[in-house]
């Protein structure tokens, strides 16, 4: 065991499972979401010359899901360092 | 220089370079066979990873595919990226931190089970070999149509390059192979993209271009939205709105999933993490790879709707009247040669004409979008050149990962795992290499004479990485409690369940495979996703009424969720 103590743990595992939900929350909203479900209702949007839905199937959601993997590597990294688990 | 002797000189030059770097980084102990002895840099692994992940299907045949479907070819789109948060968030840290070699090696000592490791190792043998065959083709095809050799000729030549630098390099050899590959093929799609873009709309980013205005004859803009116009097109000769799509909603749903988790769960994908210094390495080399892969893969749909744009008004006309035969751009009189596009004068005018009616006298093949590209935007003989080098790449650098994996669950997870435990190091990278060797044999035999089943076959190995593997991994990680009858259960009902499904509908009654016949209307590419959720469903049911997991093994998992101590990928 290399935390302080089973609370330590527990508050890490909490913390970062919070995190993840967090974020894949976004990844399932714009991905099957934006995607899919909702893209006849964002396609009446009009975004840069491309219908809303469209975009975000062909292109958004990408762009989401890169921004999503980088703030959950910046994030981890700081809960590591919080809980002294970092190498 | 003709673009013939350009070709082989392109060509011959990257062939070269990556044997060059195979013999310089070439492996010396298991673990640097199997992992690169754990030391890989995460921008350089992500940009491997990437290359490994883009297969000859993703650059030759994708942006066509994406072409001719529109909104439909999304599924491939977000699948194929999407699948990478998965990884990144739910399964590379933990895995890296567990430290072993292959995923079988995961499952069999999460799960304190022989039987565990060996369905693992059965799903990653079986989901690589399905992959690989595909690969070959694809070398023999881009052969045949750039260096105007046969095909057999073609896959005996990309069968020699792959087994000369997998076989003596490893992991190490092919980590940085894959590094120049990356180079080559990304720069090989990009600049035919970037100048159609330029040529078309005025925009250098192919992403900002295809929702640009189109530019007129006089390069103004004409007022018309590229996507508008192509939704004109669509709805004019026939076809679905190009932004619209076909499919129903619930199948779109369920084959963006199923490529998603699919491809979350694929070891020759998961192995390539394990090859970084530390957890946080792992973490953020799922970034990079998805970055790389990204920069192709939104691409990807530009080009197709520019491609397609180019290709009926070529075809078509301006006034959408049909153009006569005698004046056809010359990259269809190219490609009728090769037989990819044929034309069929039906009512004798001397005019072509597209459409999805009875007036369509055309018959092109999806597969030449990409590699016609570099004609349609009047480039120079290099950059066709260029092509034929990329796609190669794209081809040579998927198979040597993919071979990787299966000499790995050959001689690591089936022969020390199992058969023979007392294996010294040196004999084990032996059959490691021999069991290469076989890999490409099978290979190149499938290059050679291809399975008339591939594209099924490639649902099936999708399919059964998101129903077998990807819940074991996940359930493995992120609970205590899971035990090995839960885990195997699980597996084999997911297995069994997406397996059984697939088969039906692709091989036993293919006439039946429509939308009315399908369950909840989920066509046998979605059916993964679902197989994934019968597999949590039966494994935690089984999970509740057996035993308990040992303690030793509760303590493993404890261990994982947090980086501290990884310390390097290692044996036992």
């Amino acid at each position: 065991m290399s935390f302080e103590n089973e609370e330590k743990a527990k508050g890490y595992w909490d913390e970062n499972l919070k995190l993840v939900l967090k974020l894949l929350a976004i990844w399932a909203f714009v991905s099957f979401g934006c995607g899919v479900l909702f893209v006849d209702i964002l396609n009446e949007f009009s975004f840069m010359g491309f219908k809303l839905g469209f975009w975000f199937a062909q292109q958004g959601s990408i762009y989401v899901f890169l921004l999503l993997i980088f703030v959950y590597v910046k994030k981890s990294n700081a809960l590591d360092q919080k809980y002294g688990v970092d190498e | 220089m003709d673009v013939q002797t350009l070709t082989y000189i392109v060509v011959g030059v990257t062939f070269a370079l990556y044997i060059g770097i195979a013999i310089k980084s070439r492996a010396g102990s298991t673990k640097e066979f199997y992992v690169a002895g754990g030391g890989v840099p995460p921008v350089l692994n992500g940009m491997a990873t990437a290359a490994d992940w883009m297969s000859a299907a993703s650059f030759i045949s994708l942006a066509g595919i994406v072409s001719f479907v529109g909104y439909d070819g999304s599924v491939y789109i977000m699948g194929w990226t999407g699948g990478y948060v998965l990884l990144a968030l739910l399964m590379v840290p933990y895995l890296r931190k567990f430290g072993k070699f292959t995923v079988p090696d995961f499952i069999g000592d999460r799960y304190y089970s022989q039987s565990a490791r060996t369905v693992a190792v059965i799903c990653a043998i079986f989901i690589s070999f399905t992959y690989i065959a595909g690969q070959m083709r694809g070398v023999g095809v881009v052969f045949s149509r750039f260096l105007e050799v046969d095909v057999d000729t073609g896959v005996y030549i990309g069968m020699c390059v792959v087994f000369f630098y997998a076989v003596l390099g490893g992991m190490k050899g092919i980590t940085y192979t894959q590094v120049a590959q990356y180079c080559v093929m990304i720069f090989a799609f990009m600049v035919p993209a970037v100048f159609l873009s330029i040529m078309m709309t005025g925009h250098i980013f192919p992403q900002l271009g295809f929702g640009a205005e189109l530019l007129d004859a006089t390069g103004n803009s004409s007022g018309i939205y590229l996507l508008d116009k192509l939704d004109g097109l669509s709805t004019e000769l026939g076809f679905s709105q190009y932004t619209q799509g076909s499919k129903d909603m619930i199948d779109v749903l369920f084959i963006t999933g199923a490529l998603m988790f699919g491809t979350a769960g694929l070891p020759h994908v998961i192995v390539r993490f394990f090859t970084v210094p530390k957890v946080k390495d792992a973490r953020s080399s799922a970034g990079w790879t998805l970055l790389f892969i990204a920069i192709m893969y939104t691409t990807i749909p530009a080009l197709a709707s520019f491609s397609r744009v180019n290709m009926i008004q070529s075809i078509n006309g301006p006034e959408s009247q049909g153009v006569p035969h005698a004046e056809a751009p010359i990259w269809i009189e190219n490609w009728e040669k090769t037989g990819l596009i044929k034309w069929d004068d039906k009512n004798n005018d001397g005019k072509m004409f597209y459409s999805n009616t009875e007036t369509n006298e055309m018959n092109v093949d999806r597969d030449i979008i990409v590699l016609a590209t570099p004609e349609m935007a009047n480039l120079p003989a290099w950059v066709i050149a260029l092509m034929a080098a990329g796609g190669l790449a794209a081809a040579l650098s998927t198979s040597a990962g993919l071979l990787l994996v299966i000499s790995t669950s050959v001689s690591h997870d089936l022969l020390k795992k199992n058969l023979m435990p007392n294996i010294s190091d040196k004999k084990e990278l032996m059959y490691a290499r021999l069991a290469s060797a076989a890999g490409i044999i099978m290979a190149g035999y499938f290059g050679i004479n291809p399975p008339g089943f591939v594209a099924a076959v490639v649902a099936i190995a999708f399919g059964l990485a998101a129903s077998s593997l990807f819940p074991a991994i996940t359930m493995g990680i992120f609970s205590r409690k899971m035990n090995k009858e839960g885990a195997i259960a699980g597996m084999l009902a997911g297995l069994l369940f997406t397996t059984v499904y697939i088969v039906y509908f692709k091989f036993i009654n293919p006439s039946a495979n429509v939308s009315d016949n399908w369950l909840f209307g989920i066509s046998p590419e979605g059916i993964g996703m679902l197989g994934m959720v019968v597999n949590f469903a039966v494994a935690i049911l089984v999970c509740k009424m057996t035993a308990p997991t040992p303690q030793a093994v509760v303590d493993m998992v404890e261990s994982i969720r947090f980086p501290k101590g990884a310390g390097e990928a290692q044996d036992h």
